[in-house]
């Protein structure tokens, strides 16, 4: 390869990426699938997505009444424990601010639940002030069963494990439940810049 | 005290024939939907996160096993019993 490849321009853009990647992670084009078990195939007139657990009243959405919620546009970078991120990656869905408006709450955990059986517990200040949707399209299309369709949990300023595929409610508790991966092991909080990967970490 | 409340240490003998039976040919009981299978005819995902080891008829996570640098863990939940 010639010296001219290595322009200062390259150079400055490398520098620019390095500062989106967290410890030990690298670059992906592509976007990595990591089930641990069938896709759900959930017709949408069977799918609906619910607030439960420590709430005054629970909530429950359809379909149609989640899309006829207000959306949002959102681009993120994600990472993914195994160690591959990808950045810019470009959602449409809804707040969980927006899910929680008016629900009145001692919580301060939430455990999302998923259709194929799935858990992750998080905060409750983790999914709220802009932080997390549910997201169903992905790229302007609707959201691909292998990536999580019809809905998803993003929250991509935590490892993706936190992003819940296939979810369909999130149950708040008091009390912290740790989820499927974080009770095998994995950190209970995931903070890719801090690389919580592990119990300890 | 109860004389039949032992130290742990007291089942080791037991504990040490049990864990050392031919996982695959044990009959494993789905603690959701009560089908028996071999442990050897289940479905198992493996992810380089973890495996799951999931009942061949209703998709239940019986046996859960991570390996990671904090150990292995080995979650048995989905299973109600395992029968060799």
């Amino acid at each position: 390869m010639s010296e001219g490849f290595v322009s200062r321009g390259f150079r400055g853009r490398r520098r620019q990426t390095d500062d989106r990647l967290p410890p030990g992670q690298y670059l992906v084009e592509g976007f990595p699938v990591l089930s641990a078990g069938p896709t759900p195939r959930t017709p949408l007139d069977e799918w609906d997505f619910s607030i439960s657990g420590e709430v005054d009243e629970p909530k429950r959405w359809t379909w149609e009444d989640f899309q006829a919620l207000p959306s949002e546009e959102i681009t993120r970078d994600i990472h993914c424990v195994t160690k591959w991120s990808k950045l810019g990656t470009a959602w449409e869905g809804v707040s969980i601010d927006t899910l929680l408006e008016g629900v009145e709450t001692a919580a301060e955990h939430v455990l999302a639940f998923c259709d194929g059986g799935y858990t992750t517990n998080l905060p409750l200040e983790d999914v709220t002030g802009g932080r997390a949707w549910i997201a169903y399209a992905h790229d302007g299309k609707p959201l691909e069963p292998e990536h999580g369709g019809p809905a998803r949990l993003l929250v991509p300023h935590l490892y993706f494990w936190k992003s819940a595929k296939w979810v369909r409610g999130l149950q708040l508790t008091t009390y912290d439940i740790p989820g499927f991966w974080e009770s095998l092991g994995y950190h209970n909080y995931g903070d890719p810049w801090r690389e919580q990967r592990y119990w300890g970490d | 005290m109860d004389e039949r409340r032992l130290d742990g240490n007291a089942v080791g003998g037991l504990l040490g024939e049990v864990f050392t039976f031919e996982v695959t040919m044990a009959e494993a009981a789905c603690d959701r939907c009560g089908t028996v299978a071999h442990v050897g005819e289940t479905m198992a995902y493996v992810t380089e996160i973890g495996t799951v080891v999931r009942c061949a008829r209703c998709d239940n996570a019986l046996i859960r096993i991570a390996q990671n640098p904090r150990g292995y863990f080995l979650d048995l939940r989905g299973v109600s019993y395992l029968r060799f």
